[in-house]
């Protein structure tokens, strides 16, 4: 099925006539003239009311200051912006998109890249991307290990992140094979998310990556010859994990937000998240308890970059690029970054920036529930995306009808 | 020779369905061609450019596909059946009583809740950490932990099933609420009564038959709705398989994109599904009717301790719906002022006014724009509905109305699959991103509800009114709008309420057709549900609520108010 | 001025090629034609078809003719031909008075001197001071009457009855059927009635056809 979407179709000739009518992004002055006026449509997962706040301060602030709108789209799904997207393409839409800038990455950044459905390249021009250092932190060029190619530019930094209520559970498994001990002894109390869901899909990387005997290998695209060897301490990690699963497996939480209402709710005892400071927010929501506590497993955590594309079709792109800018801004950065407002780690590298705007990272006040950056561990890069739709195949297969 | 004596009523061509037909057309094929054209493998866009058998290949290859098949058509029937049952049996068994009355209260909240909030509370209601087994918890049940039981999600859909039923059933009583008055029950009920029929037998073989005439295009909508659902079934259904409708979502969904085209073939089977169970039902519709036939000429006067069971379990049915929700529309307001609410407590620490300021002030807007959107989409709608249904009545034209099937395809095509279609052709037309649009896209998942609630009083009513209207001087308009639009009012103004609710639910055709510049408290509530927040899930599904209410309350007291000295027009 | 009365001229009804019923006939002023047959031979559909609404699917072919007039491709509105039922088909959403207010023609001017007229047509029919009432609250003989009355406000032409006195009850149905056909021989107004009771046709004094 994938060959006919990957086809021969000519959509890489489709985006560079596109791209022809917008600004080049090497002439910034010209990009910030042309950005003036106009109207940012930034579609953007709205799931979290604190996310949500930032967008709102970021959006008001870019515009004020060059002279254009951001309208926040907020959205349950990535794929709405992408429908709509691909939707303009049948009509033949190819200039004047409704979608000026999208929140993405992983999957859905290399599907429309392969599609020809995003503009650029425009995000190693940005002013600020001379603030990122793609040698020391790969993954704000490499969107699971495809590279981004200036078709989007790294805003967030995100990583697996565990936690617990320590009030009920003061000492956690703190790695995988630990998680299957303790969910024998605690059967029923922890539950991941159904892939193909995003989180879902992730911790199934995550276990791969720590049972895996070479992960070296899942740097490159899934083979045959191996696949088999690579992935079988997996199945049988996971074999023995099902039965004392939340619901023994026969239901599942159906998104990454679901853990944390069933933690809320004593269903479970251990959640997890891509947002290291998801737990803080959640108690300053009354989501959780103050007892709360994160943690990170010994053999390091998944990480990845968020990051923002341009449609091919956008209609604003100038003042898009100009919003993207800004977002990678170390004002903007460390506002993120401020456990109060969100927590969300930054792109940029410390090094790289006056001492002036690295003060704006420090002192911020953290309460007890997130860990601080510094003590995240270490990051685990993403495997190459075929493993990810290889290990949702044979997960669906394994586990995907209750019997 | 057949006009000859016809007269001038009919000078004028029948245009409205001519018309409306030809609104339709384009957008529900459109749509219908966005979905069959890459079930075949055909979509340009995506680089399918010959026609293939892949993709069905491809869903059949999927081996759930038969669990996923028979979820969906058990569901469908099982709450189609439920619902209907109850709603009769109350109607025959409690009417005139103070249940009765206090149901019929109950009605326009129970209707405004929308699905996905219904769902939600539902779930928090039964689930095992639930507000139930908090109530009870842990004086009576010894839990300190919520037990990991599998009630919510369960494998069989029960949960799913008994979520449908809470909400089909306010729909179904409301509808056959507006149909009364045109079946006359009183007088059938006092000859029955009279021969010596025991009341709920007497009814069943005298009213039931008129009445179900009526509500029959609602029942069948409720079916093709329970089988296609997607947002109750994500919360309240099982997830491994889930019903195809939810499987549709997620292929459509998931970021690789080739599985769009598998998403496609799964809807085409979906509408050959929701087909499929409809002519099941026709089929259970003569059986049923035959087997009354003998029933009824079998004279058997029913009473006895069999029908007081039937009585009592059409009240138990009714009250537990009317429970379920009303109850999650409790949790719903609870959790909008909680603050932290751990298990096993009964009630959440605060209460707090903090999520209602980080909200609430942000209400506004897409509050005046939902009911803006709905007002006029509904508006619409009814004119269309009503242009239709009197051309229908003049011009003497077979109700089944022929073309008019049409209306009803965007309710049973699955909406991710049927919008792409859709939204290429709003793009195509240059018809988009604004809030035309978007009222005209509503306006095509309105119009049927509109038209399915409205049709069957409409055509049930005595058309002899009409002609003594006629004979006696009034022209054509005049015995629509003085007579019949009069005698009419609570139908009518039902079936706006029921396109009214129907606009402010909708999710997908707003923010696509509307290409994100349109925001709606739909649109704010469904993106906020993502995140799981319960507290702000609350807020804006009692606001979704809210935005619906005003019409029901409106159907339900006008007619009240208007007609309170007009025995005639109340229910028989 | 030609000819006086309702004219049928070879009225034929039609449904799937069979023909139900066949009529030529000339019902003059004050004269009153009864037709009679069993349920289900057209009796009702004729008088749609004379009324000027002929229900869907029957075909129809000749013409009817008022004085003279031809009727055949005039709306019912425009015909002038009252009609009555076995039910009284009071509108149930206007009071008693404005029932009748909605017979009355409109040469009749100003609120008052309508409303004059209609209470005078209450009395004239043992319904004084019965204006402002639900319909749904008269009697079955005051609710006869209303609809009588509601018909006449129209000042018909012609008259037709569609076993207008089948639902009342013996005593009443003479009382009645006698205020109908006494007025439309004052009146001088051709009656059309169709019945399966002999005693109506009686009553109505005047020829009878068989179906």
């Amino acid at each position: 099925m994938r060959t006919i979407a990957t086809g021969l179709f000519a959509a890489a000739a489709l985006a560079a006539g596109a791209a022809a009518q917008a600004p080049n992004p090497a002439d910034w002055p010209a990009v910030l003239e042309a950005a003036k006026g106009q109207e940012v449509h930034w579609h953007a997962w709205g799931g979290s009311a604190t996310i949500n706040d930032y967008i709102a301060w970021a959006a008001a602030e870019a515009g004020r200051r060059h002279g254009f709108s951001v309208v926040h789209v907020p959205l349950a799904d990535t794929a709405d912006a992408v429908s709509r997207v691909i939707a303009e393409r049948a009509a033949g839409r190819d200039s004047g998109g409704a979608v000026d800038l999208i929140w993405i990455n992983g999957e859905n950044f290399a599907e429309m890249k392969e599609q020809g459905l995003l503009f650029g390249p425009w995000a190693e021009s940005l002013p600020n991307w001379s603030l990122v250092d793609p040698v020391a932190n790969p993954a704000v060029a490499f969107d699971f290990t495809i590279p981004t190619e200036g078709y989007e530019a790294p805003w967030d930094m995100a990583q697996i992140v565990f936690f617990h209520d320590s009030a009920r559970l003061p000492e956690p498994p703190r790695s995988i094979p630990a998680l299957l001990d303790w969910a024998k002894a605690n059967p029923g109390r922890f539950a991941y998310p159904q892939p193909p869901d995003f989180l879902g899909s992730t911790f199934l990387k995550q276990a791969l990556i720590a049972l895996t005997p070479d992960r070296a290998r899942l740097q490159a695209p899934v083979d045959e010859s191996d696949y088999e060897a690579a992935t079988a301490p997996l199945w049988a990690w996971l074999d023995a994990l099902t039965p004392h699963l939340w619901r023994g497996g026969a239901a599942w939480p159906q998104s990454g937000p679901r853990l944390i209402q069933l933690l809320a709710d004593g269903e479970t005892e251990i959640a997890f998240s891509f947002n290291p400071n998801e737990a803080a927010n959640a108690v300053a929501n009354f989501q959780l308890p103050e007892s709360v506590r994160s943690f990170v497993l010994e053999e390091g955590s998944i990480g990845n970059a968020n990051f923002l594309a341009i449609p091919y079709n956008a209609g604003d792109a100038a003042a898009a690029m100009v919003l993207a800018n800004f977002l990678m801004s170390p004002e903007a950065q460390a506002r993120k970054q401020d456990p109060a407002i969100w927590g969300g780690m930054t792109v940029l590298a410390m090094d790289r920036l006056s001492a002036e705007d690295r003060a704006r990272f420090d002192g911020f006040a953290r309460g007890e529930a997130s860990l601080p950056p510094e003590a995240l561990g270490p990051i685990l890069p993403e495997p190459h995306p075929s493993w990810m739709v290889r290990l949702e195949e044979d997960w669906a297969k394994r586990y995907g009808s209750a019997r | 020779m057949v006009t000859a004596a016809a007269g001038r009523a009919s000078r004028l061509p029948p245009l409205a369905p001519a018309l409306t037909v030809a609104l339709l057309l384009l957008p529900v094929s459109a749509g219908f061609l966005g979905v069959a054209a890459p079930s075949l493998g055909y979509m340009p866009a995506l680089g399918g450019e010959r026609l293939s058998a892949l993709p069905f290949r491809e869903l059949f290859a999927w081996p759930d596909l038969p669990r996923a098949v028979a979820l969906s058509v058990l569901v469908g029937l099982a709450a189609t059946a439920i619902s209907l049952l109850a709603v009769m049996l109350i109607v025959a068994g409690w009417r005139g009583s103070r249940a009765f009355r206090a149901l019929e209260r109950a009605l326009s909240p129970l209707l405004s809740v929308p699905h996905a909030a219904a769902a939600f509370g539902l779930a928090f209601l039964i689930a095992p950490s639930g507000w139930i087994a908090r109530a009870l918890s842990p004086w009576a049940t010894g839990w300190e932990r919520p037990p990991d039981l599998l009630i919510v999600q369960d494998p069989w859909g029960l949960s799913l099933i008994l979520g449908l039923v809470a909400k089909e059933i306010p729909f179904l009583f409301l509808m056959t609420l507006a149909a009364l008055p045109q079946a006359q029950p009183a007088k059938s009920e006092a000859v029955a009564r009279a021969l010596g029929y025991a009341p709920l037998t007497g009814w069943f073989k005298t009213v039931f038959p008129r009445v179900y005439r009526q509500i029959r295009l609602p029942v069948l909508a409720v079916l093709a709705y329970s089988m296609s659902v997607v947002d109750m079934a994500i919360i309240l259904g099982p997830s491994a398989p889930p019903p195809l409708s939810v499987q549709v979502v997620r292929w459509m969904n998931d970021p690789d994109l080739s599985l769009r085209f598998r998403a496609a073939a799964g809807a085409m089977l979906q509408l050959g599904l929701v087909a499929a169970a409809l002519l099941f039902w026709f089929g259970l519709e003569k059986a049923v009717a035959a087997l009354g036939r003998r029933w009824v000429e079998g004279g058997g006067r029913g009473g006895g301790a069999m029908e007081g069971w039937l009585r009592l379990l059409g009240l138990a049915l009714a009250a537990l719906s009317a429970g379920a929700v009303f109850a999650g529309l409790g949790g719903l307001a609870i959790w909008s002022f909680a603050g932290l609410w751990p298990f096993p407590d009964a009630l959440p620490e605060g209460p707090t006014l903090r999520s209602w300021m980080r909200h609430g002030p942000a209400l506004a807007a897409p509050m005046a724009e939902t009911l803006l959107i709905a007002a006029a989409a509904t508006a619409l709608s009814l004119f269309l509905t009503i242009a239709c249904l009197e051309a229908e009545s003049r011009h003497g034209l077979a109700p089944s109305g022929r073309a008019l099937w049409l209306l009803y395809l965007p309710l049973i095509v699955p909406q991710v699959a049927f919008l792409t279609g859709l939204q290429t052709l709003a793009l195509a037309a240059g018809l988009d991103g604004g809030r035309g649009a978007v009222i005209a896209a509503h306006a095509l998942f309105v119009l049927p509800y509109v038209f399915l609630s409205l049709a069957g009083p409409w055509r049930e009513w005595d058309a002899r009114q009409a002609l003594v209207a006629r004979t006696l001087g009034a022209g054509p308009g005049r015995a629509l709008f003085a007579v019949r639009l009069p005698m009419l009012l609570r139908p009518a103004l039902t079936a706006a309420a029921v396109g009214f609710a129907a606009s402010v639910g909708q999710y997908l055709p707003t923010l696509l057709i509307g290409g994100g510049a349109v925001r709606t408290v739909t649109t704010e509530a469904v993106a906020l549900a993502a995140g799981g927040d319960r507290r702000a899930i609350a807020i804006w599904s009692l606001a979704q609520t809210a935005a619906a209410l005003a019409p029901f309350l409106a159907a339900a007291l006008i007619p009240r108010i208007a007609w309170r000295n007009r025995a005639g027009l109340r229910d028989g | 001025m030609g000819e006086r009365g309702l004219r049928l001229e070879r009225l034929e009804i039609a449904r799937e090629g069979r023909r139900l019923v066949a009529l030529d006939a000339l019902i003059e002023p004050g004269e009153a034609l009864t037709v009679m047959g069993p349920s289900g031979s057209g009796k009702s559909t004729l008088l749609s078809v004379i009324a000027g609404a002929p229900p869907p699917g029957f075909s129809v072919a000749g013409r009817v003719l008022l004085d003279g007039r031809d009727m055949t491709a005039l709306p019912p509105e425009a015909r002038r031909i009252g009609i009555l039922f076995q039910e009284e088909l009071l509108f149930p959403h206007l009071s008693v008075g404005a029932n009748l207010a909605f017979g009355l023609r409109p040469h009749v001017k100003g609120r008052a001197a309508r409303r004059a007229r209609v209470e005078r047509a209450l009395a004239e029919a043992g319904l004084e001071g019965m204006a402002e009432r639900d319909p749904a609250t008269l009697s079955g003989g005051q609710k006869a009457r209303a609809a009588l009355m509601r018909m006449l406000l129209s000042e018909p032409a012609a008259l037709l009855l569609d076993e207008a006195f089948s639902r009342l009850d013996a005593a009443l149905r003479g009382q009645i059927r006698a205020l109908v056909f006494d007025t439309a021989r004052r009146e001088g107004v051709p009656v059309l009635q169709v019945t399966h009771d002999e005693a109506d046709a009686a009553a109505a004094g005047g020829r009878v056809v068989r179906l």
